[in-house]
């Protein structure tokens, strides 16, 4: 069966020209579907603009929520607020609270490290252990490895090709993203893929980085949020007096 | 290869900056072992064919891929399609582009 391709992390306003130019780059590159990060104080006006604007590009395209918490209190408070407006959420950990908080709570999706200091970036073993059980995929975005060069480059794909192992080992899933924040540094998936060899992600692994994991991410959360999900395994097929 | 750039790049310029990201990437050795050559290059339509050896194929498709610039100005490089001769690729080119107008 041919792939289709998913970018998770495309960086857009809907007030700008920008977001028509993210999507159009994405389905051109190869992309099926794409989650769009809005920001959380404008999600019930943005996204049927952003459905529709994304159909003019035969793309899918899914909401994504970056939270950015300062304490595990405000993370709580936000998913509480934001998990059933959203398709996917992600979060990225500026403290090991936060992140050991963020891996075992359900409630989130995606973990996102974007620090290039090793001592700041919170995926270690009891971060992946934790993920492991909860539902978390461990997110790298691509974009970060183009716009940096020399020392900057090496200490990030040290990091990279540490945290990716860690991963492997306690079978977090990983997801590769763009994380562009412009069209020009959009990547195809097999570029995206290549790219993943430089942290040591096999093919196959890179590939269903860019496919089958965050394509199941989407899945499973829109199962979650349709009105006929009840409980996980248990959904409403028919209602009424006859039943 | 498809250049996504304002203005399209001198055929110099643009395996200069090939070169220059294989070299960054993986070292001269490494850049030594990809035998990489610029077949064609048609400004106009801002495409190119560059031959390279099977086994550094990835490497070079990652390398491509950390292209942000040419000539100081913002800039990408794209693979469309790969194939093992001219003829074969030329052919892949053309169902590629039949499917995308069809699309």
């Amino acid at each position: 069966m041919r792939r289709t391709f998913t970018d998770l992390h495309v960086y857009a306003d809907l007030r700008s020209a920008d977001t028509a130019k993210f999507l159009s780059k994405a389905a051109e590159l190869g992309y099926t579907l794409v989650a769009v990060s809005l920001p959380p104080t404008q999600l019930t006006q943005q996204v049927e603009a952003l459905r529709k604007l994304a159909s003019t590009f035969n793309l899918d395209a899914a909401v994504r929520v970056d939270l950015k918490p300062r304490s595990t209190g405000e993370l709580t408070q936000s998913l509480r607020r934001l998990r059933r407006k959203c398709e996917v959420i992600a979060v990225t950990c500026e403290s090991k609270e936060v992140a050991r908080q963020a891996a075992k709570d359900r409630r989130v999706d995606l973990l996102n490290f974007q620090s290039f200091d090793s001592r700041r970036r919170f995926f270690d073993h009891a971060e992946a252990e934790l993920a492991r059980q909860g539902l978390a995929a461990l997110e790298v975005d691509v974009a970060h490895l183009l716009m940096v060069s020399g020392s900057a480059r090496v200490r990030l794909l040290a990091c990279l090709r540490r945290e990716v192992q860690l991963a492997k080992a306690f079978n977090v899933p990983i997801i590769l993203s763009s994380g562009a924040p412009n069209p020009r540094l959009l990547r195809k998936p097999r570029e995206m893929a290549a790219l993943a060899s430089l942290f040591s992600l096999g093919e196959m692994e890179a590939l269903d980085a860019v496919s089958t994991n965050p394509a199941g991410i989407v899945k499973r959360n829109r199962e979650k949020l349709s009105p006929e999900f009840v409980a996980p395994g248990i959904r409403l097929i028919k209602e009424g007096k006859d039943c | 290869m498809r250049i996504d750039a304002d203005e399209p790049p001198e055929a110099k310029e643009l395996i200069n900056t090939i070169w220059e990201a294989v070299t960054k990437l993986y070292g001269e050795h490494g850049a030594s072992l990809t035998s990489m050559a610029l077949i064609t290059y048609n400004a106009d339509a801002k495409t190119a064919v560059i031959r390279t050896s099977l086994e550094t194929l990835n490497q070079l498709r990652a390398a491509i891929a950390t292209i942000t610039a040419i000539r100081n100005k913002e800039a990408a490089v794209h693979v469309d399609a790969v194939s093992g001769t001219i003829k074969a690729l030329a052919q892949k080119l053309q169902t590629q582009n039949v499917t995308q107008h069809k699309a």
